[in-house]
């Protein structure tokens, strides 16, 4: 059964279609990418995958459960976990506590045993804090995670956005430019680490990219968006040489 | 690990700043070396502090704009002292006194529970306004509030003492619309003001440190981040709302039970109050926990110290708001600020190394 | 009948709401700030209009102007003094600013007219309208407190459809950045949108102390949180909001006082604000903002 099933997906703002008869499948493990010109609809299609936005038709499944219209937080509780195109960090927290955040639903202890330092809040601290190390470790950022969130190079708060996602312990993980502002060599760099993430915790991805060489490098299948439909769908070089997807991407 | 150190110590700072001074005043006032004036406003600035700090949770630590504090204030102060009233004599003062504070944060958390639910859905200004609005109802309904009792049990009437209908030999007024509570026990000493102002730091400090505190700041910074990452922000939002009008409403047993007499008025209940706590949360530090605390201290303190001058005091306290305010915010402000600063670590850095650096 | 009185005095009261709305809506939709001095500026614009009519024997036409035209000045130099030094400064920040401005006027009208309230003489000197063969009586003050309502709005609207001052300021209150890019001198939109809250504010104060005549250093607090509330009931920002806001404000509160209880007519008007607000989370003709993702 396919990880993630979208059928006929459709939304309109005020007469305006962002987006319609969006279909995709994307397998368990794989690495799919999601292209197409400016305001060709992709974030939109973010939203509506994680609740931000109700579809007015279509039906989402997550590995066999129908996640359409439900909200934000419970689609993240399924398995859906994500990147915002214009970061959304925790700005005044530290970087170890951005990623303690995204262990929020999986590490637990009482409010009460919190206020009144309990034995359980130093044990479930302790197990968060070696939690979040090692993630933090996987993108490098271990030696910064004291430094407020906001105090971090670019490069490093996209990367620090990735983690806290993966925090939640997601089946699929949608990365919204993930390398917007990235110089050549913090992409490359960062291409590794997204093939590592999905190779390490055995992750679904979905991502939005702009960066040709970033998607024709590590992206398995992808479907390109134009005007809120799809031009193109199938393995990434038949959909690359695809006239129609070449002649949205140049201009006629 | 490192961090766990570093805030871990700036809170036992926080506590220890209390304690030195709870002891310090504490034995001044026993050994009679304090002014009658200053002695008389241990209790009060006990509970601004309260205030302050609890308002914090609110502004500071959730990002949302509140300016119904007072509000909550008055529903722990009144329910405290009915229930102060009502039981006067039947148990030690000192049970009666606690259970009243429990008494007073409960009712106001129930409060501040009822009015978050419809509440907080609305952002910034929208939030600020209503949350005042539901401060002055408040106090605008327990002012139309009559309550007695006599041989037949309690009475209670919006109308005025006469419709109460009470036996003439056993009744008595508790509640007396605007005149409110008469004859309250003064159980607030100065040592109980301290000991809740430890009580609510740790609370609030632990609380911020913890998991659920994550949260409430994870919403402030970012909501639509928090949402997506699995934090139910409803929960948090009510949960922070409520804690901190729990505390309010301890200010309030507090604030009551220093008094002869409890009536709300637009003076202490009022959304003037409410605003007066604002400026000591904003004046100390947004987020500053320990910050609230001391700009409570000194701007309570302030007007008193400046009583000399009575004429011109809460003029000079305008200006002085105004003028921190510009120079913590404007641009040419900003400026000297850094001039100073880098001036001042120069000449630290001059400066043969002593013991301990700063 | 006395319900058509009430009624008539609810308009005549909601018309002063309105007119100090007007002002704290403008401000508001320009500055985004919460200008909590605005209904200080009502307090001195009464006394401005009190003195130059007791002390200075002035007309009472003449001493509106007066009073207008001190609270103009009052407002460029507030806002020039406390406000735009804190253009980039978070909301928070302004709005203290603004409190401290509050207590500022509230305190040195303390110390410079004393803490006696004043009785007021109402500006309008004409006798009231008998209607209904002498049932139902109409003053004077409520005709012109109406049509001084009625005027302003029409006049504001006219001014900022049709002007290029007004225009400028509708491009300010949507987009301040985008409005300094096409060359529009913000600074001096934002001031002159406090000049006209603040002369609009001196005329509503005069008003307000014609109908209900005790003048204190305290009289502006009051009803400038109700017009406040008034704006936001309206829809913060929207003229017409404003207006509408107003006047359904001041007919709760004097219906309220009238029929329910006169100690619960400010607690029945915020429950209808918080109602109203629950509803329609940005009043009744306030725009819905989607946040963009």
């Amino acid at each position: 059964m396919a990880l993630l099933e979208v059928k006929n997906l459709s939304i309109s703002f005020g007469g305006l279609r962002a987006v319609s008869a969006f279909d995709v499948t994307i397998e368990k493990g794989q690495l799919y990418g999601l292209i197409g010109p400016n305001g060709a609809g992709k974030t939109t299609v973010f939203n509506l995958l994680t609740g931000v936005y109700k579809p007015d038709e279509g039906i989402i499944r997550l590995d066999g459960e129908d996640i359409t219209r439900k909200k934000s937080i419970e689609i993240n509780k399924a398995g859906i976990a994500r990147t915002f195109q214009n970061i959304r960090l925790f700005k005044e927290l530290s970087v170890l506590d951005n990623v303690k955040s995204g262990l929020h639903n999986h590490y637990r202890y009482s409010t009460l045993s919190g206020i009144l330092r309990l034995p359980s809040y130093f044990k479930v601290e302790k197990q968060m804090n070696e939690k979040a190390m090692e993630i933090l470790k996987v993108f490098d950022l271990d030696g910064e995670a004291d430094f407020k969130a906001s105090n971090l190079p670019y490069g490093k708060q996209r990367k620090l956005e990735i983690a806290r996602a993966l925090a939640t312990e997601p089946k699929l993980l949608l990365l919204d430019e993930p390398a917007a502002g990235m110089n050549p060599n913090e992409t490359a760099e960062l291409m590794e680490t997204i093939k590592f993430v999905r190779d390490q915790f055995q992750m679904t991805i979905l991502l939005i990219e702009h960066d040709m060489k970033l998607v024709s490098g590590i992206c398995e299948e992808l479907t390109v968006l134009n005007f809120g439909e799809i031009l193109s769908q199938g393995e990434t070089k038949t959909v690359l040489n695809d006239p129609k997807v070449v002649a949205a991407y140049l201009g006629e | 690990m490192k961090r766990m150190q570093k805030t871990t110590r700036s809170n036992f700072i926080t506590y220890g700043i209390v304690i030195v001074g709870a002891v310090l005043l504490q034995s001044l006032d026993s050994a009679g070396k304090l002014s009658s004036l200053f002695s008389g406003l241990l209790v009060p600035l006990c509970t601004y502090m309260i205030l302050a700090v609890s308002l914090n949770l609110v502004v500071g630590i959730l990002g949302e704009l509140s300016l119904g504090h007072a509000g909550f204030m008055c529903v722990g102060a009144f329910a405290s002292a009915f229930f102060s009233k009502v039981t006067q004599g039947t148990m030690p003062d000192g049970l009666r006194f606690f259970l009243a504070l429990l008494i007073g944060a409960a009712v106001a958390g129930l409060f501040g529970i009822l009015i978050g639910i419809p509440v907080l859905r609305l952002r910034g200004d929208y939030l600020a306004i209503v949350t005042l609005a539901f401060g002055e109802i408040i106090k605008n309904v327990v002012n139309v509030f009559f309550i007695g009792r006599d041989v037949n049990g309690f009475h209670v009437s919006m109308k005025d003492a006469i419709s109460l209908n009470m036996d003439a030999a056993s009744g008595e007024i508790i509640v007396n619309g605007p005149q409110g509570i008469n004859g309250m026990p003064r159980d607030s000493t100065f040592l109980v003001g301290a000991v809740l102002l430890l009580v609510v730091l740790i609370i609030v400090l632990n609380l911020t440190n913890s998991r659920s505190g994550r949260a409430i700041m994870s919403i402030r910074d970012d909501r639509i981040a928090a949402e997506s990452i699995g934090i139910n922000i409803t929960k948090y939002k009510l949960m922070a709302f409520a804690i901190s009008a729990a505390m309010a409403g301890a200010a309030g047993v507090l604030y009551s039970h220093n008094l002869a007499t409890l009536a709300a008025t637009s003076k202490n209940f009022g959304y003037n109050m409410s605003i007066t706590i604002l400026v000591f949360v904003v004046l100390g530090g947004i987020g500053s926990i320990r910050g609230s605390m001391i700009a409570a201290f000194v701007l309570t303190l302030l007007p008193e110290l400046l009583r000399s001058i009575s004429d011109y005091r809460m003029l000079i306290y305008a200006v002085i708001l105004i003028a921190v305010m510009i120079f913590n915010w404007s641009r040419g402000g900003r400026t000297i600020k850094e001039l100073t600063s880098v001036k001042l670590r120069g000449i630290a850095r001059k400066k043969p190394r002593g013991k301990e650096a700063r | 009948m006395s319900f058509l009185s009430y009624l008539i005095n609810g308009i005549s009261l909601g018309s002063v709401y309105a007119i100090i709305a007007l002002g704290y809506t403008m401000v508001y939709g320009i500055a985004r700030m919460l200008n909590f001095a605005h209904g200080d500026i009502i307090m001195v614009g009464g006394y401005a209009a009190f003195f130059a009519m007791v002390n200075g024997g002035l007309p009472p036409i003449l001493s509106v102007l007066i009073a207008m035209a001190v609270c103009t000045v009052l407002g460029l130099v507030i806002e020039r003094i406390a406000y735009k030094p804190l253009r980039m400064a978070p909301s928070l920040a302004v709005l203290i600013t603004a409190i401290g401005v509050s207590y500022f006027l509230q305190n040195l009208a303390l110390l410079l007219f004393g803490a006696n309230t004043k009785t007021f003489q109402s500006v309008v000197t004409l006798p009231a309208l008998s209607l209904a063969g002498g049932k139902l009586q109409i003053s004077a003050t409520t005709i012109v407190t109406v049509a001084a309502c009625i005027v302003i709005v029409a006049a504001l609207s006219l001014f900022i459809n049709k002007t290029r001052i007004g225009q400028a300021m509708l491009a300010v209150s949507e987009d301040r950045g985008a409005a300094q890019l096409m060359g529009i001198n913000v600074n001096s939109t934002i001031a002159t949108t406090f000049a006209i809250g603040s002369a609009l504010a001196a005329v509503a104060g005069v008003l307000l102390c014609s109908a209900y005549p005790s003048l204190n250093p305290y009289t502006g607090s009051m009803p400038g949180i109700k017009a406040f509330t008034a704006a936001v009931f309206g829809g913060i920002g929207s003229i017409p909001g404003a207006m509408v806001g107003g006047l359904l404000l001041g007919v709760i509160e004097i219906l309220g006082r009238a029929y329910v209880s006169s100690q619960l007519s400010d607690a029945i008007v915020f429950a209808v604000l918080i109602v109203i607000l629950l509803v329609k989370p940005t009043g009744i003709f306030g725009h819905k903002i989607q946040e963009k993702v």
